[in-house]
C-alpha cells in the first residue's frame, strides 16, 4: 500500500488570520451572550416555563449528534477496513472532538445555574440518562483523543484499530444516549419512544458527514492542496445512502404514530396545522434537509463539486430545523393531562406555546459552532492531519 | 438562608435519629395492641435533625366538585406561604413561577366543566426525580418530591419530564418576598412542596388547604395517607378518585374525586 504524507497547513496567509480571528469573534459574540444570559438569568431568553429548552439545546444537541457522526469517516478506515479512508481518518476524529466540544459548551453554558457545573461532575444520579451522558460524553473524548494519538504517532500506531473499533462502539452508544435523553421522557407525545436512539444515530452519520465534506472540500480549496474527485464521490455516495436514512425513519416514526388515535392531535400539529413548526418540518426537515439533497446527489448535478458542497450545506440546515421542530416543536404542543377535555390556566395550560430566540441565545449557540470550527482550523495547523494530497492517483494507489 | 435536607431514608442517620429509630421500632412491636399510635406520633412536628418517615405519606384529596369557579384562595394562599409573585403582578407572566394554579376543563361534547387545583402530584415514581442528573430532585421518605435549592444547576430535564407541567424556572433575580423558611433562587427550578416547612414544623396543613377550607368550600384535604385512622384516608376510602395520567402509573400523591 502506497503511503501517505500528512502535513501541517501552513497558516501564515492573511486568509488563514481572517477566518480564525472570524471565528475568534463569534466565539466572543458566544462567550458575550453567555454573560449577558448568567447576569441576568433566563428571563433576557426567549424561554420560558412552557419552552424550556430553546435554540441553544437546538444548537448544542445538533452539534453533538453530528460530532459523533463526523467520526464515521474514521471509523470506516479503521474498523472497517476500507484504506481509502485512511488518510481521510485524521481530520475525521480532531472534527468530531471539535463538534463534541462545541455541542458541550453551548449545552452547560445554557443552564440555569452553570457556574455550578462542578456540582453536575461531582453528584450523579444513575437513573439519569443526563448522567450517563456526562460519563459518555468525557470516554468520547478521551477514546477519540488516543485513536487520534494512534494516528499521529507511530509508536502506537499498532493500537490503531482497535482504539478506533473502541471510539465507534463508544459513539454508537453515545448517539443513543442522545436520542435517549428524548426517548426516556414519557410526558409528552413526541418523545417517550426507542425509535429516537436508532434515529439520532443514522442522523449522525448524514450531519456529521455532511459537515466533514464541507471542511475536507474548504480545507483543500483554500490551502491549493488537490482533493481529487475519487475521494468526494466516494464520500457524496454515503452521504445518498446516510439521507436516505434519515427520511425512512422520519417516514417510519410518524406513520406509526398516525396509526394512533392517541397521537393524531399532536401529528396534526406538527404535519399540518403547527405554523412554522409545520413549515420547518416539510420545508426545513423534509425538502431542505432530505428530498433536495437526495435530487441534487442522485442528479447530474452531483457529479459537480459545487452542488455537493450545496447539498452538505442543505442536509446541515436541514438537520437544525429537524432539530428545531423535534425539540422545540414537542414542547410548543401543550401537554394532554385531561385527554378529550379543553385545558384552560394562568400557567398556559391547553395552548400551543409560542417561541421567540433572542439574540444572547443565537449567538450562544453560533458561538458553539465557531468554536468548533476555530479548534479543527487552529489542529490542522499545528497538527498533521491533512494528507498533503489527495489527487486521484495517490488515493487509487491505496486501495491496491 | 435555610437549605433544604435532603431527608431521604439513606442519610447517615444521627445519634437522636437512631434512638428515634429504634423507639419508634420498639412501639411498632406494640402495634398490633394499639394500632394507629405510632404513626399518630410520627405525623405531628419533628425537630431539625430527625429524618421524614417512611410510616407517613402525605398527600392531598382534591374534590373537583367543590372546587368553586373564578375562587383562586389556594393559588393565593399559596404565594403568600411560599413567596413567590402571583402572575398577574408579574411583569414576565410566561416565565413566572406558578407552583399551583386553577385548572379550568370542559368536555367540548358534553359542555360539562369543572374545576381544580394543579400542582405537584407528589408522584411514588416521579419522573423528576429519575431524570435529574445531580439528584438535586429527590423524594423525602413521607413522600414529598422536593427540589435541593443547592445542587439544582437549572438544566430544566425535570421540566420536560414532569407530564403535570408542576415545575417552574426561576428566570430572574428574585424581589425581597422570599421567606426564609423557603428557599429559593435564580436559575433554579421549584414547584410546590406540600407547604413542607409546615409540615415539619407539625401544623399538618398546606397553605392552599387551609384557605380553601377558611372559604367555606372544603375542596382541599390534606393529610397522612398511610394512616388509616386520618380523615384523607376515610374520605379516600369512600369518594371514587382518580389520579391525573393513571396510565403512567405513577402513584401519585393527589387524588382527584369528581374529575
Amino acid at each position: 500500500m502506497a503511503s501517505i504524507t500528512f502535513r501541517e497547513v501552513e497558516g501564515s496567509s492573511l486568509k488563514y488570520w481572517l477566518l480564525f480571528g472570524g471565528l475568534g469573534l463569534f466565539v466572543l459574540f458566544g462567550a458575550l451572550a453567555w454573560n449577558h444570559m448568567h447576569h441576568y438569568g433566563h428571563v433576557v431568553t426567549g424561554m420560558d416555563n412552557q419552552i424550556v429548552w430553546g435554540l441553544p439545546h437546538v444548537f448544542a444537541v445538533f452539534l453533538i449528534v453530528a460530532a459523533s457522526g463526523a467520526l464515521n469517516v474514521a471509523s470506516i478506515a479503521s474498523v472497517f477496513n476500507k484504506p481509502m479512508y485512511k488518510p481521510l481518518a485524521p481530520l475525521s476524529a480532531i472534527l468530531s472532538l471539535a463538534l463534541m466540544l462545541g455541542g458541550l459548551l453551548v449545552l452547560v453554558l445554557d443552564l440555569g445555574r452553570s457556574d455550578r457545573l462542578i456540582v453536575a461532575m461531582t453528584h450523579f444520579n444513575f437513573k439519569s440518562m443526563f448522567t450517563w451522558n456526562v460519563f459518555l460524553y468525557s470516554g468520547f473524548f478521551g477514546l477519540v483523543g488516543v485513536y487520534l494519538w494512534t494516528m499521529l504517532d507511530r509508536n502506537v500506531k499498532t493500537y490503531s484499530k482497535a482504539a478506533g473499533t473502541a471510539a465507534f462502539i463508544w459513539r454508537l452508544v453515545l448517539t443513543t444516549g442522545t436520542g435517549s435523553l428524548f426517548g426516556f421522557l414519557i410526558a409528552r407525545e413526541l418523545y417517550g419512544t426507542a425509535m429516537l436512539a436508532p434515529m439520532f444515530i443514522i442522523m449522525s452519520f448524514a450531519y456529521g458527514l455532511a459537515i466533514y465534506l464541507m471542511v475536507l472540500a474548504a480545507a483543500y480549496a483554500w490551502t491549493g492542496r488537490t482533493l481529487g474527485d475519487a475521494v468526494m464521490m466516494r464520500l457524496k455516495t454515503l452521504l445518498v445512502v446516510f439521507v436516505a436514512a434519515v427520511l425512512y425513519f422520519v417516514v417510519v416514526h410518524h406513520m406509526t404514530n398516525l396509526y394512533f388515535t392517541k397521537y393524531h392531535a399532536v401529528e396534526a400539529f406538527i404535519l399540518r396545522d403547527g405554523g412554522m413548526f409545520t413549515t420547518l418540518f416539510w420545508v426545513g426537515q423534509i425538502v431542505i434537509g432530505c428530498v433536495a439533497p437526495l435530487v441534487i446527489l442522485l442528479s447530474g448535478l452531483g457529479k459537480q463539486r459545487m452542488w455537493i458542497m450545496i447539498a452538505c450545506a442543505l442536509v446541515v440546515l436541514g438537520g437544525v430545523a429537524q432539530m428545531y421542530v423535534t425539540i422545540i416543536g414537542a414542547q410548543a404542543y401543550p401537554l394532554d393531562m385531561f385527554p378529550g377535555l379543553i385545558e384552560k390556566s394562568s400557567f398556559f395550560d391547553g395552548e400551543v406555546h409560542s417561541y421567540t430566540p433572542s439574540v444572547p441565545e443565537l449567538f450562544l449557540g453560533l458561538g458553539g459552532v465557531a468554536i468548533a470550527l476555530l479548534v479543527t482550523v487552529f489542529a490542522i495547523k499545528v497538527l498533521r492531519l491533512l494528507p498533503a494530497s489527495l489527487d486521484d492517483a495517490t488515493v487509487a494507489k491505496l486501495e491496491h | 438562608m435555610n437549605e433544604l435536607k435532603p431527608m431521604s431514608e439513606d442519610v447517615p442517620a444521627s445519634h437522636e435519629r437512631r434512638r428515634f429509630i429504634g423507639a419508634a421500632a420498639a412501639t411498632a412491636a406494640g402495634l398490633a395492641i394499639a394500632p394507629g399510635v405510632i404513626l399518630v406520633e410520627v405525623a405531628h412536628g419533628r425537630s431539625e435533625d430527625q429524618a421524614a418517615s417512611s410510616a407517613v405519606r402525605w398527600g392531598m384529596l382534591v374534590d373537583a366538585t367543590k372546587c368553586a369557579t373564578g375562587c383562586n384562595d389556594c393559588v393565593t394562599a399559596c404565594s403568600t406561604e411560599n413567596g413567590w409573585t402571583p402572575v398577574g403582578e408579574s411583569a414576565h407572566p410566561k416565565q413566572a413561577p406558578q407552583w399551583i394554579r386553577k385548572l379550568e376543563l370542559q368536555d367540548p361534547l358534553t359542555q360539562m366543566e369543572t374545576n381544580l387545583p394543579m400542582m405537584c402530584q407528589h408522584c411514588a415514581e416521579p419522573p423528576c426525580v429519575d431524570v435529574c442528573p445531580t439528584g438535586a430532585s429527590f423524594k423525602r421518605a413521607d413522600g414529598i418530591v422536593l427540589v435541593n435549592r443547592h445542587t439544582c444547576i437549572g438544566c430544566r430535564y425535570c421540566m420536560m419530564a414532569c407530564p403535570y407541567k408542576a415545575r417552574s424556572l426561576v428566570h430572574e433575580s428574585l424581589n425581597d418576598t422570599q421567606k426564609a423558611d423557603v428557599p429559593r433562587g435564580i436559575g433554579c427550578v421549584e414547584s410546590c412542596t406540600f407547604c413542607v416547612q409546615k409540615v415539619d414544623r407539625g401544623d399538618g396543613n398546606t397553605a392552599c388547604a387551609e384557605a380553601c377550607t377558611a372559604a367555606g368550600h372544603n375542596a382541599l384535604l390534606f393529610g397522612d395517607m398511610n394512616d388509616p385512622e386520618s380523615e384523607i384516608s376515610r374520605r379516600l376510602r369512600e369518594l371514587p378518585t382518580k389520579q391525573v395520567r393513571a396510565d403512567l402509573n405513577l402513584n401519585l400523591g393527589v387524588r382527584y374525586h369528581g374529575i
